[in-house]
């Protein structure tokens, strides 16, 4: 993983890396994806990805309201609110 | 003033029966001995005045003749499981002051029965590490100490506040939680035993996300018996969490009689991994007669496929980790930085409110998951995780649990833990298999290190067969007839 891959994946990821940080990452993260790599030795064609241990679908249920009327609980820990609604830096000019 | 921390559950719920002494004195107690251990860090939240008026409670049901399982009996909680309107950071800068309005489901199951809690103890940051180390509020330290030697150990981790509280006996037993080995690791660290359920056995509601496929809650407690107790409690289907699994649950306390005798055990060879001590080799091998003195019978088995699992963990877990934790964006509740755009927003808060281990694995979690890049690790983790999932139903047709050791090496002292990523994983090296393939897992503590550091044996067992886990686990307990080191 060269420098320029390790900040664009923290783009992607949306966490601002400082410069001086992207050596030590990219050594780390090369690394760790090394390592992983031999994972290539295990044969798995034929062999469907495993997503989840027990379940094969998901389960579903009636699309009905269970809780309402949560507005306040909801909004009780935002860093910023107004009018029932959570406050964000301007999007469009 | 009466020290009630030493005094055993069963002494316990005796005494309280009894009306040898009130709910309101034992947590009074545990307050005492949770401030006189203040030092190890293992709490980062202290509740006693909810403490207090739970004890209360259950003393007037105690009073009516009317106590519920676990009236009176004092719980910390690993600070990753909400409580209303009580602060919740999974010990990271993003959710400091976070204050859930709901509370989830393990913790409201304990509070149902009676139980008291304490506080909310310390662990890595969202539940990434080993040793308890990338809290961000300080490390954890090991209440067991050695004679004649200043140096201090790792607790462990992730769940390393839970682990040392207990052993220190400022809880009688705690909630942990169990992705790759944070409750079996650090319960063999302490000198305690710490259990991994069956995936979905306990409901995730509630619980701060890492890995979602892997994640389970269980218990750190001093004995086998505890543990079955409060698997026993918070155990059970969850229409809240779509993976909680929909089946009766067995009677885990019931069962824990049953004679060991016809108990087929498996010793896998490839858990000799390379690193693993002689002490902890030595100990093995007593834990395979401890169990045939009883009545099992061992055999050698084989999982080939064991060394995959690792790495394959650092493939899923970090994947799965970047997706939940993109939740944290500075809109909805946790930290907010300021930035000039949303994006910048959102870039200057995660780059506040994360610590190194978690932007590592962010990281690497979105690079796995990216476009050109998905198909070769992602797909091909999933892949090696069927493979290592099968290999263990295989050896499960012809044993009823497998015997292992829980970790390659006892604690290690701050300032000589290894330094670089992939060594500090391989601390989860035995224990990871069994939350790729979602199997229960017990560590039991049986014996010392060659420098009086405790170690733990595991006993892995089928899918659904906690049962037969906590079974194997009370014989290795009985056996192995472990006795605290010094310590706090």
């Amino acid at each position: 993983m060269d420098a320029q891959t390790v900040a664009k994946v923290a783009r992607l990821a949306r966490i601002h890396l400082d410069d001086k940080d992207l050596p030590i990452l990219q050594e780390r993260l090369t690394g760790i994806l090394k390592w992983v790599s031999m994972l290539d030795e295990v044969e798995t064609t034929n062999v469907e990805p495993m997503f989840s241990v027990h379940l094969e679908t998901s389960p579903v249920r009636e699309d009905v309201v269970t809780s309402a009327s949560m507005v306040n609980d909801i909004l009780a820990n935002a860093p910023e609110k107004e009018l029932d609604m959570f406050v964000v830096p301007k999007m469009v000019g | 003033m009466t020290d009630f921390t030493t005094l055993s559950l069963t002494d316990l719920k005796n005494g309280y029966e009894k009306k040898d002494f009130t709910c309101r004195e034992v947590v009074t107690s545990y307050l005492a001995r949770m401030e006189a251990t203040k030092a190890l860090n293992a709490y980062v939240l202290e509740t006693p005045d909810i403490a207090l008026a739970a004890a209360d409670r259950s003393d007037a049901r105690i009073q009516k003749q009317e106590a519920l399982s676990l009236d009176g009996i004092p719980v910390a909680v690993k600070d990753l499981f909400c409580t209303k309107d009580v602060p919740t950071t999974a010990c990271s800068k993003m959710l400091e002051g976070y204050k859930p309005k709901y509370e989830s489901t393990v913790t409201q199951k304990l509070w149902d029965a009676g139980a008291v809690m304490l506080g909310k103890t310390n662990m890595d940051e969202f539940a990434m590490g080993s040793t308890n180390m990338t809290s961000a509020f300080g490390p954890v330290i090991n209440p067991v100490t050695l004679p004649g030697d200043a140096r201090r150990f790792v607790p462990g981790g992730s769940s390393g506040g839970s682990a040392a509280a207990v052993a220190a006996r400022a809880a009688l037993m705690a909630t942990g939680s169990d992705t790759g080995g944070s409750i079996r690791q650090p319960a063999a660290f302490c000198g305690i035993v710490g259990m991994k359920p069956t995936y979905g056995l306990c409901s995730r509601y509630g619980m701060v996300a890492f890995a979602s496929s892997l994640d389970q809650a269980g218990p750190l407690t001093r004995t086998v018996a505890d543990a079955a107790l409060m698997l026993q409690i918070t155990a059970g289907h969850d229409p809240k969490d779509a993976t909680s699994l929909n089946r009766p649950v067995p009677d885990f306390v019931g069962e824990l009689s049953a004679p060991l005798k016809g108990l087929r055990v498996g010793i896998p060879h490839e858990y000799q991994v390379e690193g693993l001590g002689a002490d902890i080799v030595a100990l093995w091998e007593k834990g395979r007669a401890w169990l045939v003195e009883q009545g099992a019978t061992c055999v050698e088995v084989s999982l080939p496929h064991t060394k995959y699992a690792l790495p394959a963990y650092y493939v899923l877990a970090p994947a799965e980790a970047s997706s939940n934790l993109a939740r944290y964006d500075g809109v909805r509740y946790g930290l907010r930085v300021e930035g000039a755009t949303l994006d910048e927003m959102y870039e200057n808060t995660r780059a506040e409110g994360f610590g190194d281990e978690v932007t590592r694995r962010v990281l690497m979690g979105t690079y796995v998951l990216s476009a050109g890049f998905y198909d070769a690790y992602y797909r091909k983790a999933q892949r090696v995780r069927r493979v290592i999932s099968d290999e263990f139903r295989g050896v499960f047709e012809n044993v009823d649990v497998i015997l292992a050791p829980t970790t390659p090496t006892p604690s290690f002292a701050f300032g000589e833990e290894p330094k670089d990523p992939i060594s500090m994983y391989m601390n989860d090296v035995l224990t990871v298999p069994a939350n790729i393939a979602g199997l229960p897992a017990i560590s039991v503590p049986a014996g010392l290190s060659k420098e009086g550091l405790p170690l733990g044996l595991q006993i892995i067992g089928p899918a659904f067969g906690d049962s037969v886990v906590l079974r194997a686990g009370l014989a290795v307990e009985r056996a192995a007839n472990f006795v605290f080191p010094q310590g706090e």
